[in-house]
């Protein structure tokens, strides 16, 4: 049955929420939280780049024939990601320096080609555009809650400025890479105990 | 000598692709139920990891860097892996068909392992020579082999333990992870 693009959108918000209902592309997850202005900017470029490969594929849908279809895809969303790693380098240079290698590595993240394979290859345009939207915007929300509570505790600042003054002590063990893996376990624990209470 | 030595302790241990670069989590998770199954997909990496690093370090030099063609890199990289797994895969089932019936399912999944790609950018980020990027993909395959076999070896174990519900699973083995990337970051002082 076709659900309506406006269900489609809000599935990605809750429940099917990346990267906590579907474990997927937890690399960028991990390692770009340390600070809310990397969080909210790795998800902006993944909601990008989701958004149009997702349309670009199922407009392709058609076209793209069945043994080769991983590899379309990948040229596709490579293709994306090279117009955000470019816009990136001219707009905003500091977030580029920051996020490194994470961009590119943005057409190996398994969000992306898991959408394409499990969603766009098989929808309509609209419904994919609002599926490709809604698990953007549910990515980023994510990851910005996991890189408020990093920082906020971590660094004892809220996207650069200090929230608690001098006198606090940052609990740096969040920041560094020990401290992702435990914070995103939690994160994970908190949302079944939550999904429990629905 | 004693440069390569470096590289690659400091490869496996110190910038441990899994536990410190954050890079390859999604096969960490998803194959380190088993011991079978993580055993495989390290050797499978181990495999194509140095093989992908020497192929695209060659690109980046001979093809991209001489006609300033860098801004094609993520898309030539990642065809170039794509292309090298497919026919790792095919090679494998022609020639060597034991070796094929061990890393089998594995290989598919490489190609959106993100370790792979990552490592071939560090190479190239990090301006490395060609031997210097053999020593470098082989050791860093090496520590991701590694870290997802202990981390499978102690997933097993907490197959047996009670852990509270709403931890089960992958959230206990985040958590697992992270304890055992505070042992990785002991190898620090070494560098």
């Amino acid at each position: 049955m076709a659900k309506s693009a406006f269900q489609e959108f809000k599935k990605g918000l809750w429940a099917e929420i990346p990267p906590f209902r579907l474990v997927l592309g937890l690399c960028p997850t991990l390692a770009v939280t340390k600070s809310v202005d990397n969080g909210v900017g790795m998800g902006i470029a993944l909601t990008f780049v989701l958004v149009c490969s997702n349309i670009v594929i199922s407009l392709l849908r058609k076209v793209i024939p069945k043994e080769v279809r991983i590899a379309c895809f990948i040229v596709v969303i490579a293709s994306f990601v090279t117009v955000v790693e470019l816009v990136m380098q001219a707009y905003a240079y500091s977030l580029f320096l920051q996020l490194g290698i994470f961009i590119p590595l943005i057409v190996v993240n398994c969000i992306v080609l898991g959408r394409a394979e499990a969603f766009a290859s098989k929808n309509g345009v609209i419904a994919s555009l609002a599926d490709g939207l809604g698990i953007g915007i549910g990515f980023t929300l994510s990851l910005t809650a996991l890189s408020i509570f990093r920082e906020v505790l971590g660094e004892g600042t809220f996207n650069h400025v200090s929230v608690f003054g001098p006198s606090f002590q940052p609990f740096s063990f969040l920041v560094e890479a020990p401290g992702a893996f435990v914070a995103l376990g939690l994160m994970l624990c908190i949302m079944n105990m939550l999904g429990k209470k629905k | 000598m004693g440069d390569y030595i470096l590289l690659f302790i400091s490869c496996i241990f110190v910038n441990n692709i899994l536990l410190m670069q954050y890079l390859g989590n999604c096969p960490f998770l998803g194959t380190s139920k088993k011991m079978e199954t993580a055993v495989g997909m390290a050797m499978a990496v181990v495999f194509v990891l140095t093989l992908a690093g020497a192929i695209t370090w060659i690109v980046e030099a001979v093809l991209l860097k001489p006609f300033g063609f860098e801004f094609l890199r993520t898309v030539s990289f990642i065809l170039v892996i794509a292309s090298l797994v497919q026919f790792v895969e095919l090679f494998l089932k022609k020639s060597v068909p034991a070796l094929y019936a061990g890393l089998g399912i594995f290989l598919p999944l490489i190609t959106t392992n993100c370790a792979v790609m990552g490592v071939c950018l560090i190479n190239i980020k990090e301006d490395y020579t060609f031997t210097q990027t053999l020593v470098s993909s082989f050791s860093y395959a090496v520590g991701f082999g590694l870290a997802l076999v202990l981390f499978a070896g102690v997933r097993e174990r907490i197959l047996l333990a009670r852990v509270p519900k709403p931890l089960q699973d992958t959230s206990i083995g985040l958590v697992t992870a992270g304890m055992m990337s505070l042992a990785f970051v002991a190898f620090r002082g070494m560098a």
